[in-house]
């Protein structure tokens, strides 16, 4: 058997931090070996013997004066809590059990632990490789809505054409509104074990905050109350928030929604009649490029890993179009203010250019979508029905 | 199937999750066990010598209770397991560092605080200890109490931690606790590091222990006892029962460590020799 280890605590107290030095020593002790114990802290006896109990170790304390005040041997408990514990990484798991719990990965967690209502934890359902290299992209290219746009530029429109631009930032800001909702339904729901996916969607959902503020506060910017709301639009959107399917909804709102959405901005950034309606949309397209590329990323993971899901996408388009049969899709409301907006003014000429630009725009974010769909694996021509089945409010 | 029925004393909320996980860890066992939570050991222990109740889990003047009723009747309990925080304990009797008073005679004509009047650690074995050291409460020195939660036996540490305080504040000039609540007080700061000194500490003793009558069905007790035992702290099922309740290891229960507890009952009349109520100012 091994001679006892000594642990010298000095005058430390075990009331003053003295039970770390104790720990560590009984800890290390090999089986079976004893701890003598000295140190010369006026009650370290009578503590000594009370801190033994507690921990369950058996204790031989020293008759008469002198430097040692027991020994301890250390209880059967000792360590016992960590058998069976599980290193949860470094390294992915193919399934993150729900009872590593919110532990960092990595960590080494505690055998019993409670079960966490993390049901999106397979990594086939969640994991990108992109994963890592978008969050550290989005964490970078974040901006401040109150410097990174210039509020005191002039906007001089006609009263005409200021209702236009009032009426698109309404409608931008209702899409905004559900493409914060819906990774934000998701994101409590997937394992903290994938934490740049999680990191990912949190920076998503702060970024549609902004784009929120930054298009009110444009809509605002001339004292005037905001623009109309319809039935149609928010049909549409409801369709989104209410996808169960963490794959299904994200291919609907950001490789089919956002992805059109990037048509749409770079089309309001390149005929917005005023600097601040081009900055506003400028600064939401460079954060929806990345939200697609993502979206596009994940998909492309999940596909590769189920081929199966590729119809199932392609049959909750048709589901999605079925379901907004009965409505107007995007409204005349929003429409003609983006053929206005376009056009500048009124003038007849001006407005079939506007009038042109607008079905140009149609017909680019129709290629847009078929291009997602075939890198996403479908035929052209499947791709093209299913972009053609896409909402007609776009998002 | 037969059920044991055990008593408990429902000192604390968490008495009602720790008990909960028992019976459903006893269940997964083989083991029908169920309890019933008295408000105080005196009623609970009253019910364990009526059959209500097979088992208690009893504190140390529960237990003396119960065995000097038993006795009394003729009958007999037996000490069936206990946890291995209930053996050798000790309690000590602490002044102010500062105060001067270096030993337990120079409390003479002091003021020494101690817990509620039926706590075993923080008023009798301490009062019965200083007794044998030739001061009498009440006549040598005056004895303030701390009365949290009478009728728990001492179970609710509010009253030593009450006692703590009252010297810190300079209002008694001692205070009697568990060596481990003085450890306790003085790592959490109720005690401020330092500022105490420990003047006496008593013979060690143990403290609670599941009490059975021996009415109790023999077969189920002695299955209850042997599933205690073979509870251990490496299942991660068994850690947080045992955590809450604040042990390691359960051991065999023994009686070996309530003589000092008898004799401070005997001395200040607690119990009469039957196990009735003689405390005049004890109402739990
Ligand atoms: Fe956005
Ligand atoms: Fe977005």
């Amino acid at each position: 058997m091994s001679p006892p280890s000594i642990t010298d605590l000095d005058d430390l107290g075990l009331d003053q931090g003295g039970h770390l030095l104790l720990h560590r020593a009984v800890s290390r002790a090999a089986p079976g070996q004893v701890v003598e114990v000295r140190g010369r802290a006026p009650q370290l006896r009578v503590h000594l013997a009370a801190w033994c109990r507690s921990e369950g170790h058996d204790v031989e304390m020293a008759e008469g004066p002198g430097p040692v005040a027991g020994w301890i041997r250390p209880g059967r408990a000792t360590g016992a809590r960590w058998h069976g514990a599980e290193r949860s990484g470094p390294e992915l798991a193919e399934r993150a059990p729900t009872r590593w719990g919110l532990a960092a990965r990595g960590a080494t967690v505690e055998a019993g632990g409670v079960e966490f209502p993390f049901p999106l934890n397979d990594r086939a359902v969640v994991w990108t490789d992109a994963a890592p290299a978008i969050y550290r992209q989005a964490a970078a290219a974040q901006w401040d809505p109150a410097t990174a746009v210039d509020w005191s530029a002039p906007v001089e429109l006609d009263d005409d054409v200021e209702a236009a631009v009032i009426q698109v930032m309404t409608y931008l800001v209702e899409n905004e509104n559900a493409a914060l909702a819906v990774p934000a339904r998701f994101l409590g729901r997937i394992h903290p074990h994938f934490r740049e996916v999680v990191a990912v969607l949190a920076v998503q959902v702060a970024d549609e905050a902004r784009h929120v503020e930054v298009f009110t506060r444009r809509a605002e910017l001339r004292g005037r109350p905001l623009g109309l709301s319809t039935v149609g639009g928010q049909a549409s959107l409801l369709t989104l928030l209410e996808e169960p399917d963490f794959a299904v909804a994200h291919f609907l709102l950001s490789v089919l929604g956002e992805g059109t959405f990037l048509h749409l901005l770079s089309f309001l950034e390149r005929h917005a009649p005023d600097p601040v309606t081009a900055r506003v949309c400028h600064l939401a397209l460079a954060d929806e490029a990345r939200h697609v590329a993502f979206g596009m990323a994940h998909l492309a993971a999940v596909l590769e890993a189920d081929a199966g899901l590729r119809p199932r996408l392609a049959a909750a388009i048709h589901e999605r179009h079925d379901a907004l049969a009965q409505t107007a899709g995007l409204n005349r409301e929003v429409f003609d203010a983006l053929v206005v907006l376009a056009a500048g003014s009124w003038a007849p000429a001006a407005l079939a250019e506007g009038f042109r630009r607008v079905q140009e725009l149609s017909a680019e974010m129709d290629e847009g979508r078929r291009r997602r769909l075939v890198k996403l694996g479908y035929h052209p021509e499947e791709a093209a029905a299913l972009s053609s089945l896409h909402t007609r409010n776009f998002m | 199937m037969e059920t044991l029925v055990m008593g408990a004393v429902a000192y604390d909320a968490k008495v009602v999750t720790i008990w909960d996980g028992f019976k459903q860890w006893f269940a997964a066992n083989g083991l029908a066990f169920d309890y019933v939570l008295y408000s105080n050991y005196e009623r609970q222990v009253e019910a364990l010598l009526a059959g209500h109740v097979q088992v208690a889990w009893n504190s140390p003047l529960a237990w003396a209770r119960a065995h000097r009723m038993a006795k009394a009747r003729g009958l007999d309990v037996v000490p069936v397991a206990m946890r291995d925080t209930d053996c050798d304990l000790t309690s000590v009797v602490v002044v102010n560092a500062s105060s001067g008073i270096e030993d337990v005679a120079g409390l003479a004509g002091r003021r020494v605080a101690v817990g509620a009047v039926d706590s075993p650690q923080a008023t009798l074995i301490p009062l019965s200890y200083l007794r044998s050291e030739g001061l009498e409460a009440g006549r040598d020195f005056d004895v303030s109490h701390h009365q949290v939660g009478v009728g728990k036996h001492g179970d609710h540490i509010g009253g030593e931690r009450d006692a703590a305080r009252a010297l810190v504040a300079g209002t008694v000039d001692a205070a009697c606790m568990i060596d481990g609540n003085h450890l306790l007080f003085s790592a959490e700061g109720t005690l401020p590091p330092g500022s105490t000194r420990i003047i006496g500490q008593t013979p060690t003793y143990d403290h609670c222990n599941f009490t059975a009558a021996a009415t109790a069905p023999a077969a189920l007790v002695e299955q209850f006892r042997s599933l205690l035992l073979g509870m251990s702290y490496d299942d991660p099922e068994v850690r947080p029962l045992l955590d809450l309740e604040g042990l390691k290891a359960w051991r065999v229960g023994r009686v070996t460590g309530y003589a000092q507890l008898e004799a401070a009952v005997d001395e200040s009349g607690f119990y009469d020799q039957e196990g009735h109520v003689a405390a005049v100012d004890y109402r739990p």
